[in-house]
């Protein structure tokens, strides 16, 4: 018995120990990872971001060195603090203050002192930091962006955020991420890869030699430029048009998808997001909740379309066969079901067939038509299917696929949208026919109008529209060189093209017209709601137009959204005409139509719901005229408000 | 013929062990210790390089051992004992002072830690005491005199700030128990154990309730015949008082480092912002060492790519913390082969022990056995967190020529005992 006691002490003792040992390495243990090893300091090499350029070569986007001023709080030795603080242009509190929270974090690791100094700042600091032991300068690179426009199609770049890091192992806190626009969508072609370099630290975090003599460490690839589909010149135009108003253009290229321009407004200038004022002024930006000079209207706004709507229920009629381009209706200021008024008009000749249906676009014909499509199935439901689905092969009621991160789906209703609403099979055509003139539950963003526009512009089919031109070395991806095909078939397409042409010629827009090129167009004006103190109110109506030209291949095809424009060539139709007629021609002639926005401000008109004062809508509303804006007028996203911006 | 024949009766089991731990320390110390690239295995400017030195020097003294007559150990035991004890005492006034501990003989570049050398000099004092055929250690008389022999190194020793040192003395327990220490000891010492952990980690009157219950419970279902009550009420006021006793010591005469450590293991700090700096300051060492002994895994990172070792992030990586330098380069494979060794190493030489004839060679064996057994108790349960820090190395594998040389001489006198087994009647 004796002889036991030490044996086993030993023994139990030994399984003890491999216990422990099996529940610290093999049971407890996470994957080994080099990245993850804190033993080991992970120096990033960050390439040169890709530049961006538009369709025509013209660079957008560049690069510019910017300066940290960094430092060791345990290596700062006694200074002249006052001609220090001098330098850097702060005071000593702030000098105090940034030391001591610098100290809390650690006195052996570098830390920023002051981020992004000015070209001129570190020139004359430069001459005078080896004075200060413990301060050194750190060469960072930032955006330079060439123009001031465009800020909603170039987007930014930003400090990556906790969600990403910890979801894509490739970013790491500090690194910079795209954060809008193409700066988002291409953040993978145009940030490259980062180089590597593994350092073995010791326990005090101080660096010892690379890691296995570096066999793992990386060399940066640049990151590759790119050109985008944007006419930088119409761009800063279009731009120049919605200033005071707000809303969205986009126009695209018909023949190939590509997105020419694509104005929201108001919008800012993209310099504001750049260096050491970029979050004061983002949260400027971000906290203006009236003019929302962040919120990309152009892609995510999401209005009933209006009028323009009403081509494609001719081109439904056609292609189902209800209606021929012959076939008239009359209009008498509306749409009667026996005694019952459904919708209204304005004056016009009548009766009248397709052609001067659109061209005066008359809310009676096209609610004869689309009750013809729907009814002439045995259900309505399985009408309304027909019709939905027609209209769903000309990109609207889903995501377009383009290659910008934000957007709206829009709403197109089918059957199943109405049995849900009123029960099974308990509907008919005449309790939506407020979708054949593009009021009621139809919904669309600017960027699918101009879609749809381009596809009537190309008789049948569009392609996906996109940002992107080129990649350096690369092609683009191929849904955006390959036909989407509408369900209208192609012969059906010229009768409705003619009733567009002759809205310029003899109908809405005929005081649009631009000499020497064949408009095809479409007014539109759509009523809008808004909550006011927890009261629906109507607002003046929105100002809405798309055009394609020329009539025969071709260019451009547009949209333009003004919000509570009132009427479609008021606002929105003068506004397509004249950047219709800079993209052809490359120049305005049309002066005084030019003046006439220029002059024009909507600002009143988006002051009022916040007044807190009864107002009038579109009659009573009336138009403000303002000093001609210039290119050199300052950019001010809210220009009701006064706040200033730090440039 | 006569010579073949001696070096066939050495255990060569034991000396393959010592040689494979020798070896794998050596690999683990070159490692923990390095500073830039290894161009020479005798590199006097680095420990592995000294290491390579201790170890040839090793072999002298095993050759040494080994040639001397098995009796000498038995004959010269007393004048070795009293050697060690002298050189104890001449630390008092020719001692080096490092890390706080005066125990080191500092002679030319070298030092040389005597306490390391004590353990098999009182060793061999205790095995000559007990082997005497005067001595009968179940009386209290012999126990009390054998005790003294232990106990007088250990005073010197703790006298000299070497706290770690002295608690390798306990090992002697095990020596006592064997040769015949009442089974009662056995009894009254785990009860302690236990007493004053419950005192510490709750309070004086659950361990006191605790005590009573087990004493009172034995009294009256343990026992065929009750004595008196007294016996019981007796060893319960005792208990309380041993229970105050040891929340006194703990509170009053323990160093604060010393408490800190037992606070810990015994999770007794509740605030995490003291907890947390705890871990930054005195939990530091084990905080990084269970790290790295983590991080190696199944497999381990392999030989001189730990970079926990590499960075040096575990202090004292080389000497007492050296177990974590396995667990990070060789993972749970390599760790657990060194227990697997240890325990080996411990089983063969009880065995041999059991085997001998001499009760001198016996007890010796299993003052051999027992010392190794507390060394490796302690350092590994303490560098993976299961015991609270005791500094002391562990044997064959830390750094330290003083260690290597004192745990080899302690260990060969016995090859050497046990290879004269069958010369003896």
């Amino acid at each position: 018995m004796r002889k036991l006691l030490l044996l086993t002490v030993i023994v139990v003792v030994g399984f003890i120990f491999i216990a422990r040992l099996f529940y610290l390495q093999v049971y407890n243990e996470d994957p080994y990872s080099l990245y993850e090893d804190n033993a080991i300091r992970k120096v990033y090499d960050y390439p040169k971001r890709g530049y961006i350029y538009d369709r025509h070569g013209k660079l957008l986007v560049a690069n510019q060195p910017s300066y940290d001023v960094m430092f060791i709080p345990r290596e700062v030795k006694p200074l002249d603090t006052l001609e220090f603080c001098n330098l850097l242009k702060i005071t000593k509190d702030d000098f105090i203050k940034f030391y001591e929270k610098a100290y809390r974090y650690s006195p052996r690791l570098p830390s920023v002192f002051i981020p992004q100094l000015s070209r001129m700042e570190y020139a004359v600091l430069q001459e005078k930091i080896r004075k200060y032991e413990g301060f050194y300068i750190q060469k960072r690179s930032l955006r330079d962006y060439q123009t001031t426009i465009g800020a909603n199609v170039l987007g930014d770049i930003g400090e990556v955020n906790n969600y990403i890091i910890e979801n894509d192992p490739y970013y790491k806190s500090g690194d910079l991420i795209g954060k809008q626009g193409v700066e988002l969508s291409y953040e993978e072609v145009l940030r490259g890869v980062k180089g590597i370099k593994f350092i073995q630290k010791d326990r005090f975090n101080r660096d010892i030699g690379p890691y296995k003599e570096g066999i793992y460490d990386t060399l940066p690839q640049a990151g590759k430029d790119i050109s985008i589909t944007i006419d930088s010149e119409l761009q800063e135009y279009g731009e120049l048009l919605m200033r005071h108003k707000h809303g969205g253009i986009i126009a695209i290229e018909p023949s190939s998808g590509e997105i020419i321009s694509m104005v929201t407004a108001p919008s800012y200038n993209p310099n504001l997001l750049v260096g050491r004022q970029r979050s004061r002024n983002f949260s400027k930006l971000y906290t203006d909740t009236i003019a929302k000079p962040l919120f990309d209207r152009s892609l995510k706004a999401q209005y009933p379309p209006g009028s323009p709507f009403k081509v494609l229920s001719a081109l439904i009629g056609l292609q189902e066969n209800v209606v021929t381009p012959q076939d008239q209706f009359s209009c008498r200021h509306g749409y009667y079901l026996g005694n019952r008024r459904l919708t209204g008009c304005h004056s016009h000749v009548s009766p009248l067939a397709m052609n001067q249906g659109i061209a005066q676009s008359c809310n009676a014909y096209f609610v004869n038509v689309y009750r013809r499509i729907i009814d002439k199935y045995d259900k309505p439901s399985e009408g309304m299917d027909v019709w939905s689905n027609h209209v769903k092969s000309f990109g609207l009621g889903d995501y377009l696929g383009y290659d910008l991160k934000i957007g709206n789906k829009g709403r197109i209703p089918d059957a199943d949208f109405y049995d849900k609403w009123y029960g099974k099979n308990r509907w008919s055509s005449t309790y939506n026919i407020s979708n054949s003139i593009g009021q009621g539950e139809v919904e669309t963003t600017p960027i699918q109008l101009a879609n749809m526009v381009a596809a009537i512009a190309n008789r049948g089919y569009y392609y996906t529209p996109h940002i992107i031109k080129s990649i350096e070395g690369e092609s683009i991806d191929e849904k955006f060189t390959t036909r989407n095909y509408t369900t209208i078939d192609k012969e059906h397409f010229e009768p409705v093209v003619q009733g567009m042409f002759d809205v310029y010629n003899t109908g809405t827009a005929y005081s649009l017209q631009v000499p020497g090129i064949e408009i095809c167009g479409k007014t539109g004006t759509a009523e809008n709601f808004m909550k006011i103190d927890g009261k629906r109110t109507q607002l003046t109506d929105h100002s809405i137009f798309v055009a394609f030209a020329p009539k025969d291949n071709p260019k451009i095809a547009i949209a333009v959204f003004v919000e509570n424009g009132y009427w479609g060539s008021r606002f929105a139709g003068r506004i397509a005409s004249l950047m219709i007629e800079k993209y052809i021609k490359g120049e305005v002639t049309m002066t005084s139509m030019e003046n006439w926005i220029l002059t024009h401000s909507l600002e009143n008109e988006y002051a009022k719901p916040y007044s807190g004062k009864e107002f009038g809508i579109n009659r009573q509303s009336s138009l403000q005229v303002i000093d001609k804006i210039t290119k050199d007028t300052v950019v001010n996203p809210s220009s009701t408000r006064t706040s200033s911006f730090n440039q | 013929m006569q010579r073949e024949y001696k070096l066939l009766n050495f255990d060569w089991l034991t000396i393959i062990i010592f040689m494979l731990l020798v070896f794998f320390g050596w690999l683990n110390i070159m490692s923990a210790s390095h500073v830039g690239d290894i161009e020479n295995y005798f590199d006097m400017s680095q420990p592995y390089g000294k290491q390579s030195i201790f170890i040839l020097f090793t072999i002298v003294l095993i050759i040494l051992i080994l040639a001397l007559d098995a009796k000498f150990y038995e004959r010269f035991a007393s004048i070795i004992y009293a050697l060690s004890i002298l050189s104890l005492i001449g630390l008092f006034i020719f001692g080096k002072n490092v890390n706080g501990a005066t125990a080191w003989y500092g002679i030319g570049g070298m030092t040389l830690q005597p306490s390391e050398f004590a353990k098999f000099a009182t060793s061999l004092a205790v095995a000559k005491y007990m082997s005497d055929l005067q001595t009968n250690m179940k009386t209290f008389k012999d126990q009390a005199k054998t005790m003294a022999l232990i106990i007088l190194p250990a005073i010197l020793i703790l006298l000299q700030n070497d706290a770690g040192s002295t608690v390798v003395y306990a090992a002697f327990f095990f020596v006592f128990y064997r040769e015949g220490l009442q089974q009662i000891y056995l009894v009254i010492a785990v009860f302690l154990i236990g007493l004053s952990v419950l005192a510490l980690k709750f309070n004086v009157v659950i361990a006191s309730s605790v005590a009573a219950l087990v004493i009172f419970g034995y009294h009256f279902f343990g026992q065929r015949k009750r004595p008196q009550l007294i016996q019981p009420i007796a060893a319960v006021i005792l208990c309380v008082a041993v229970s105050f006793g040891v929340k006194y010591f703990y509170n009053s005469i323990l160093q604060p480092h010393q408490k800190d450590r037992i606070s810990l293991w015994l999770r007794l700090e509740k605030d995490p912002v003291k907890l947390l700096e705890m871990k930054q300051t005195i939990l530091y060492n084990l905080n990084e060492s269970e790290k790295a002994i983590s991080s190696g895994g199944l497999t381990g990172k392999g030989f001189l790519q730990g970079t926990r070792t590499t960075g040096k992030f575990v202090p004292e990586q080389h000497t007492d913390y050296i177990f974590s330098t396995v667990g990070e380069e060789w993972g749970f494979l390599g760790s657990a082969l060194v227990v697997i060794l240890f325990v080996g190493l411990l089983l063969r030489i009880l065995y041999l022990a059991e085997l001998q004839k001499s009760t001198f060679s016996r007890v010796y064996g299993y003052c051999v056995a027992s010392i190794l057994f507390i060394h490796f108790l302690i350092n590994v349960g303490m560098v993976m967190g299961l015991i609270p820090t005791i500094g002391i190395p562990l044997p064959f594998f830390s750094y330290g020529g003083s260690g290597l040389w004192a745990y080899t001489i302690l260990l060969f006198i016995f090859i050497k005992l046990d290879s004269n087994r069958i010369n003896e009647w």
